[in-house]
């Protein structure tokens, strides 16, 4: 089991044709991801990596059954993306887009609610690197060699700090069940909380690793979740303790704007709600090897 | 991006709120000009910089004369304000505006900001108006109104109504209210605002609901659609630096340490920052390179990070995911060959080949300190300022 995705997952990119897409569909097919087409408007016929190319999702859809997508489209379209691919019936969809405009994800938002919840498209991202289930499929930019198959769950804002936890645990010998990246957008398609419920009831997790950083809710959202309603231990770390009050540091959601946002404040909320926090990010691997092992004990 | 109080007021006016007469100037005598133009006894002139707080920091002054305003301007122009929201370094204050001074009844908090919770946006009103939203939360939470908007209807009437009588706004003037709210609202939506702030909204003596401030905050990533508010950009209220590495598409944010960091992705940027400040020292900058560490985009980094001259040392951090970390040692390599520094720097590589890529980091001949984890990097770092520093302070006593 996994969360997601799978090696049944049946891919398409949309936004294909471009020059990043088309370096990470090889990519994927080479990792093993089940890409079955990619769809950009009036390219229909056209073939990458000897993937099909489809007008519209709904035609890619029909032609391939396709449940799982990746946006690559650029941000002014990016939305529009998104939407189509909730329209067609797709079931999960990755953005990894960066610069989406906040209110088109707003819309996206409510967009998606207009279909009931079985029929909801689940959205992680944007801006984030994509969701990997090692050794089944990956969908987005992530390397997947850094990945051993193993039962960590791993959810963050952040592409590069998920990649130096996953490095550190394979340094350690441990896998990974399922990574998602949610994004480093003030609004976006999975909150933390969201994550945690899934892998909370994906037998395949044992144990998950939540990275975090300075501004929102949701990592508050999450500490309250996680207290309530989770059995499995979670490790988290907290990206931004010297970032300053006010500024947006690099990711368009990574901004101190109201109490309880800064990287202190969060790390004192997960501490209260039981969650282990690693004190810096040389040391997320041997935390969660900690963890994993007074749990087995 | 932020924008001046001016340009806020002139876009909220042409969206039908209600705000004073007023004009823009740039030197103390054009000031007392439009003063004259405008007519009346009483102006209010007010710098014009990127920060709230500006009336405690002597930003905003009340003049019934020629002379006093050419006196108050006089100050003004030039001045560093320093408010609570500017840091110790303050903004520079090269436009005022004057306007005719308002007599009112009452002060009242008006807020539009996207709410990160609901995913929406949301209005956050309070009928204790002229204090910080801060210390409204924290004093008067309980007068605090707040409605979220659904965005497939956009803010509706009866919503406007309903903050107009929570605030306690005479019956007679709900009609002007529920206009003001809307006005925001659209400007908010149709220009992709992220924060509209208008503290305080006054009831006038006269019986007008009028924005007596205004803030408005654009979301950058829209700005692709809104050329016009592109054009209100003032490189003057930004970091220099800041506004050098936004137009070289570099995330760079100036802090006050002296250990420059380079570092591809946000998070991990930030993670950097906080491990040196762990190892005993303190960041000069946040720098997120983005993917892919060609020796360009290093060298130009490199620049950038040295060109502060507190930076006394430079920790490269790089996890090569899709790169191969002898490619962004070679990248490295070149970069200084490109840009030589006479800082200590500190790379450290993760990832992909890093064996390859700390062999070619070792055979350049460069002296480069190398460092296999972030802790060891953010340690190396600190160990090799303190080392620099108190050589450097040799060098000079022996001279």
């Amino acid at each position: 089991m996994s969360i997601f995705i799978n090696r049944d997952s049946r891919i398409i990119v949309q936004g294909i044709t471009g020059r990043m897409a088309q370096f990470h569909t090889k990519e994927m097919l080479d990792y093993g991801s089940n890409v079955v087409g990619g769809v950009v408007p009036g390219k229909a016929g056209e073939k990458v990596h000897g993937v099909p190319v489809f007008n519209t999702v709904k035609e890619a859809v029909a032609a391939t059954g396709a449940d799982a997508s990746l946006v690559f489209v650029p941000p002014p379209f990016a939305a529009d993306s998104i939407m189509e691919a909730a329209d067609a019936g797709i079931r999960y969809c990755v953005c990894i887009t960066d610069g989406i405009p906040a209110q088109d994800m707003i819309r996206v938002k409510r967009y998606m609610m207009r279909y009931p919840r079985e029929k909801r498209m689940v959205l992680t991202g944007p801006n984030c690197a994509g969701t990997i289930t090692p050794g089944q499929a990956l969908l987005g930019i992530m390397p997947g060699h850094i990945y051993l198959t193993g039962p960590v769950g791993i959810v963050g804002r952040s592409g590069t700090l998920g990649y130096e936890a996953a490095q550190q645990l394979k340094d350690l010998g441990i896998g990974v069940s399922t990574s998602v990246g949610i994004g480093g957008d003030p609004i976006n398609g999975s909150s933390f909380r969201d994550i945690l419920e899934e892998f909370e009831n994906d037998p395949a997790t044992e144990v998950i690793c939540m990275i975090g950083e300075i501004g929102g809710p949701q990592e508050a959202e999450a500490a309250e979740y996680i207290q309530n309603h989770m059995t499995k231990p979670v490790i988290a770390y907290i990206a931004g303790l010297t970032a300053p009050k006010g500024r947006t540091m690099g990711h368009a959601g990574a901004i101190i704007s109201a109490f309880g946002e800064s990287a202190s404040e969060k790390v004192e909320i997960l501490t209260a709600a039981g969650v282990t926090v690693a004190e810096n990010p040389s040391v997320i691997g041997e935390t969660i090897a900690r963890v994993m092992n007074k749990h087995a004990a | 991006m932020d924008i001046h109080e001016y340009q806020a007021k002139e876009i909220l006016k042409s969206f039908g709120v209600t705000v004073p007469d007023g004009a823009l100037a740039y030197s103390p005598e054009q000031a007392a000009y439009r003063a004259r133009e405008m007519g009346g006894n009483r102006w209010v002139v007010k710098a014009q910089v990127h920060a709230g707080g500006r009336g405690k920091a002597g930003g905003v002054k009340l003049c019934s004369s020629d002379h006093e305003i050419l006196d108050v301007c006089s100050d003004m122009f030039g001045m560093k304000l320093v408010t609570h929201q500017t840091g110790p370094e303050g903004k520079g204050v090269y436009r005022v505006y004057v306007e005719a001074a308002t007599a009112f009844d009452r002060e009242i908090y008006l807020g539009f900001v996207l709410d990160r919770s609901s995913q929406r946006i949301m209005i956050v009103a309070s009928a204790e108006g002229g204090m910080e939203i801060e210390e409204i939360s924290a004093t008067r939470p309980d007068s605090i109104v707040r409605q979220t908007v659904e965005p497939a209807v956009g803010l509706r009437d009866f919503q406007a109504r309903e903050i107009a009588f929570a605030l306690g706004i005479p019956a007679e003037l709900t009609q002007q209210m529920v206009r003001t709210l809307q006005g925001c609202y659209r400007a908010f939506t149709d220009l992709d605002a992220t924060m509209v702030e208008i503290n305080p909204l006054v009831i006038t003596s006269d019986q007008r609901i009028m924005a007596l401030d205004a803030k408005m905050t654009f979301d950058t990533n829209a700005l692709f659609r809104h050329p016009q508010i592109s054009e209100l950009r003032d490189k003057s209220q930004e970091d220099p630096r800041e506004s050098r590495a936004a137009d070289r598409g570099l995330a760079y944010i100036g802090l006050s340490g002296n250990i420059g960091c380079i570092v591809n992705g946000a998070g991990l940027a930030m993670a950097t920052m906080d491990t040196i400040k762990l190892a005993g020292g303190e960041p000069a900058n946040f720098l997120d390179i983005g993917g892919g560490a060609t020796p360009e985009r290093v060298a130009k980094a490199f620049r950038l990070v040295t060109s502060d001259k507190n930076v006394q040392a430079v920790l490269v951090n790089i996890f090569a995911g899709i790169n191969r970390c002898d490619w962004v040692a070679e990248g490295v390599v070149q970069a200084l060959k490109m840009e030589p520094v006479d800082v200590p720097v500190i790379v450290r590589l993760a990832g992909t080949n890093v064996e390859e890529g700390q062999k070619i980091l070792a055979k350049s001949g460069l002296p480069i300190i190398r460092a296999n984890s972030l802790m060891e990097a953010a340690t190396r770092a600190v160990t090799a300022w303190k080392n620099d520093t108190a050589q450097n302070t040799k060098l000079r006593a022996a001279k």
